[in-house]
C-alpha cells in the first residue's frame, strides 16, 4: 500500500511538466513527437492499444484456459492429469523475452502465412481484417499474450473446478443432468467468482506486459498507433515506454513517459477496483451458495 | 573507473576495456553500461559517472547542465539502407531525398519512377514499401533523420531530426523495431521492407543494402573505406576543438568523391576538470587519461575486426591535444 502510494506520487509529479503543457490533450491526443522544439504528446492511441491486445488476449486465452481446466478437473484420467496440469503451469516459468523472441523469429511466419493471409484474402473487406499483414501487429501480439495468461488462468481456474464439492456434482447427476449440464450449470456458476479472479490475474499480466508485446506489436507511435485493423501495427502503454525512455532527452519527453506509466497505473487499479465490485456484487446475488 | 551511454559503440569500447584490463594495466578496472547516449548523457549531468558515450554531441541545453564537458570523437557509426527485395542483390541506387519521399511516403511503391529512373536495369516490383524504423530512441535514428532532413526540405520542416521521431504512417505499412537486430530481423522477414541499419551490424550479417549518391554524384555502397573517406574529408574542413560546442559537427554528404553519404562520429565524454567529479582522485583520473589515451590509440587496431571503422589522423590529432588539456586540480595529468 505504501509503496502503491509512492509509486503514484512519484509518476504523478513526475508527469506534471507534460500535463501542465498539454492539460487534457495529454489523455485524448494522438501525436506523439519528441523532436526538439515540435513536442506534441498524447497517450490515447496507446491506451486503446492496450485495452485492445488484452481483450484480444481474454477473448481467446480465457476459453482455452477454462477448457484446459476442465478437461484436467472432469475429463481426463488420473494418470493424464498430473503430467499435462505440470506442463501448462511450467508455461508460466518461461520468461517473457523468450516468449517475444519466439514470437518474433517463428510464431510470427505462422501467423502471417497460416492465419492472417489467408482471413486477409478472403475477408479484407472487413474494417478490423484490412491492410496487409506482416505478422508484427496487433492480432500477434494479442495471441501471444494469450498463450501468455493461459497458464495463470488455467491453474487457477482447475482449483477453483477442483473445489466444488462433490456432493454438487452428484445432486445435479441424481436429478437427471447431462455431464455438460453439470459443468455449464453447476460447476461453472458455483466457481465463477474464482473463476472471474482468475481471468482478472490474467488481463492484469496481460496489461502490463512489455518486452514480448514490445517485440511483436510493430510499434507504431502518433496516430498510426491507433488500432483501427487487427493486422496494422500499433503500440501499448508498457510497450512505448519500454521503446522510447531510455533514449529520452527533453525534459517534456521524459515526463511525457512517466505520464504514460501513470496513466498504466490508474489503468491497473480501475481493472482491479472493477474486478472487485463485480466479485462482490456476484457474492450477493448467490449469497447462499457462495461463502 | 565506471562509463555509462550508447549501445552503439559497446562491443568496440567493451573489446578494448577487456584488452586492455587485461594485456596493458591488470590494475584497472573499467565498468561499461550500455544503457543509452540520453541515460549517459544524464549520468554524465549528475556526475555519476567518469565517462558517458553517446551517438549525439552534447545539445546547447546538455551542455548548459554539463559545464566543460569535452567531446572525444571514439569512432564512426555509418547508416545502411538495407531493402528485401526479391531478385534483386545490393547496390540499389538511391538518392538522399529518394529515400527521404520514401520515409515521408510520398513514394509509395517500388516501381514508382523515381526509383526507376535510378535503376533503370534492375526489374522493380509494382508492391507497396514498408518502411521500418527503430522503435527505441537511439542514436542511429538520429544520424539517419539528420540526413534526410538535410536532403529533403520538406521531411526538414514536418519531421525533423531527434532519437525518436513522428514516422509517416505508410499505406504498405510502417514498422517499428527493437534494436539493430529487430530492425534486421523485420526487413529480413518482409518483403519489399527498407530500413536503416548500422554499417557494422549490416557487414556482420551481409545484408542487402543500396548504394547512396554522395554529393559528387556517385553511387556509394556503404563500406569500412568508404565511410573512413567521409572522416578524412567531412573533417578537414575543420572540427572544433574538443572543450568547444560539436552540435554543428557534420559528417553527412562530405565531399570525398568515394565517401559515404550518412556518417557520423560516436563520443566519449568526460569533463576537462576531473575534479568536479565525485570520489575523484589523483589517480583515478591518471587511470582514466590513459585509457582515454589508448582508446583513441592501440584501442582503434581493435575496430576493423569489429566493423567499425578507424579514427583518421586528423581525428586522433584533436583528440590528443583534448586528452593533453585534461586536469585534476588545474594539473596535467600524464598519458602513458
Amino acid at each position: 500500500m505504501i509503496i502503491l502510494l509512492i509509486t503514484g506520487y512519484t509518476l504523478t509529479t513526475g508527469s506534471v511538466p507534460v500535463l501542465q503543457r498539454f492539460g487534457s490533450n495529454f489523455f485524448f491526443g494522438t501525436a506523439w513527437n519528441p523532436v526538439e522544439g515540435r513536442e506534441l504528446f498524447g497517450a490515447l492511441p496507446y491506451v486503446m492499444g492496450t485495452l485492445v491486445t488484452s481483450g484480444i488476449a481474454l477473448l481467446i486465452g480465457v476459453p482455452l484456459s477454462l477448457g484446459i481446466a476442465i478437461f484436467l478437473v472432469e475429463m481426463a484420467p488420473r494418470a493424464l492429469r498430473v503430467p499435462v496440469g505440470y506442463l501448462v503451469e511450467l508455461l508460466a516459468a518461461v520468461p517473457s523475452v523468450i516468449y517475444g523472441l519466439w514470437g518474433l523469429f517463428i510464431f510470427r511466419y505462422w501467423m502471417l502465412h497460416y492465419i492472417e493471409t489467408p482471413i486477409s484474402t478472403y475477408l479484407g473487406w472487413i474494417p478490423i481484417f484490412s491492410g496487409t499483414p506482416f505478422g508484427l501487429d496487433i492480432f500477434t501480439a494479442g495471441t501471444i499474450l494469450a498463450i501468455m495468461i493461459i497458464p495463470t488462468v488455467a491453474s487457477i481456474s482447475k482449483e477453483v473446478i477442483s473445489a466444488v464439492p462433490n456432493s454438487i456434482r452428484e445432486g445435479a447427476y441424481s436429478i437427471g443432468a447431462t455431464k455438460w449440464e453439470v459443468i455449464r450449470y453447476w460447476i461453472l456458476s458455483y466457481g465463477r467468482s474464482g473463476i472471474f479472479g482468475a481471468v482478472i490475474l490474467g488481463l492484469g499480466r496481460a496489461v502490463g506486459e512489455t518486452m514480448a508485446v514490445s517485440m511483436l506489436i510493430g510499434n507504431a507511435t502518433g496516430p498510426a498507433a491507433i488500432p483501427t485493423s487487427l493486422f496494422k501495427p500499433s503500440q501499448t502503454m508498457a510497450s512505448l515506454i519500454a521503446n522510447g525512455f531510455l533514449e529520452a532527452t527533453g525534459s517534456l519527453e521524459v515526463a511525457a513517459y512517466i505520464g504514460v506509466g501513470l496513466i498504466l497505473l490508474l489503468l491497473s487499479l480501475l481493472i482491479n477496483v472493477v474486478a472487485h465490485v463485480m466479485v462482490s456484487r456476484l457474492l450477493k446475488v448467490k449469497g447462499g451458495a457462495i461463502e | 573507473m565506471n562509463g555509462a551511454g550508447a549501445t552503439f559503440p559497446y562491443p568496440l569500447l567493451n573489446s578494448i576495456i577487456t584488452k586492455y584490463s587485461t594485456n596493458v594495466k591488470p590494475n584497472a578496472k573499467i565498468n561499461y553500461q550500455p544503457i543509452g547516449s540520453g541515460g549517459g548523457i544524464s549520468d554524465l549531468k549528475t556526475k555519476t559517472v567518469d565517462f558517458a558515450a553517446s551517438d549525439a554531441p552534447l545539445s546547447a541545453s546538455d551542455a548548459a547542465g554539463a559545464p566543460n564537458a569535452v567531446h572525444i570523437p571514439e569512432t564512426i557509426g555509418a547508416v545502411t539502407l538495407a531493402y528485401n527485395l526479391p531478385g534483386v542483390p545490393s547496390g540499389l541506387h538511391l538518392t538522399g531525398k529518394v529515400i527521404a519521399d520514401i520515409f515521408q511516403v510520398t513514394i509509395t511503391t517500388w516501381n514508382d519512377p523515381a526509383i526507376q529512373s535510378l535503376n533503370t536495369n534492375v526489374t522493380l516490383p509494382s508492391k507497396a514499401i514498408v518502411t521500418v524504423h527503430r522503435s527505441d530512441g537511439s542514436g542511429t535514428t538520429f544520424i539517419f533523420t539528420g540526413y534526410l532532413s538535410a536532403s529533403s526540405s520538406s521531411w526538414n520542416s514536418s519531421v525533423g531530426q531527434g532519437k525518436t521521431v513522428a514516422w509517416p504512417n505508410a499505406p504498405g505499412g510502417a514498422i517499428g523495431s527493437n534494436g539493430n537486430t529487430g530492425v534486421a530481423s523485420t526487413v529480413n522477414g518482409t518483403q519489399y521492407a527498407i530500413g536503416y541499419v548500422e554499417l557494422a551490424y549490416a557487414l556482420q550479417n551481409g545484408m542487402t543494402v543500396a548504394a547512396v549518391q554522395n554529393p559528387a554524384g556517385n553511387w556509394i555502397r556503404p563500406t569500412l573505406e568508404s565511410t573512413q573517406l567521409a572522416v578524412q574529408s567531412g573533417a578537414a574542413s575543420g572540427l572544433p576543438a574538443g572543450n568547444e560546442s560539436w552540435t554543428s559537427v557534420s559528417l553527412l554528404n562530405a565531399p570525398d568523391a568515394n565517401a559515404y553519404p550518412i556518417a557520423s562520429f560516436t563520443y566519449l565524454l568526460t569533463y576537462k576538470e576531473l575534479n568536479v567529479i565525485p570520489g575523484m582522485t589523483q589517480e583515478r583520473a591518471t587511470a582514466l587519461v590513459q585509457f582515454l589515451w589508448y582508446v583513441v590509440h592501440d584501442g582503434q587496431d581493435l575496430a576493423p575486426g569489429l566493423a567499425y571503422a578507424k579514427l583518421p589522423s586528423n581525428v586522433v590529432q584533436i583528440d590528443e591535444a583534448t586528452i593533453r588539456s585534461l586536469t585534476f586540480n588545474g594539473q596535467q595529468l600524464p598519458t602513458t
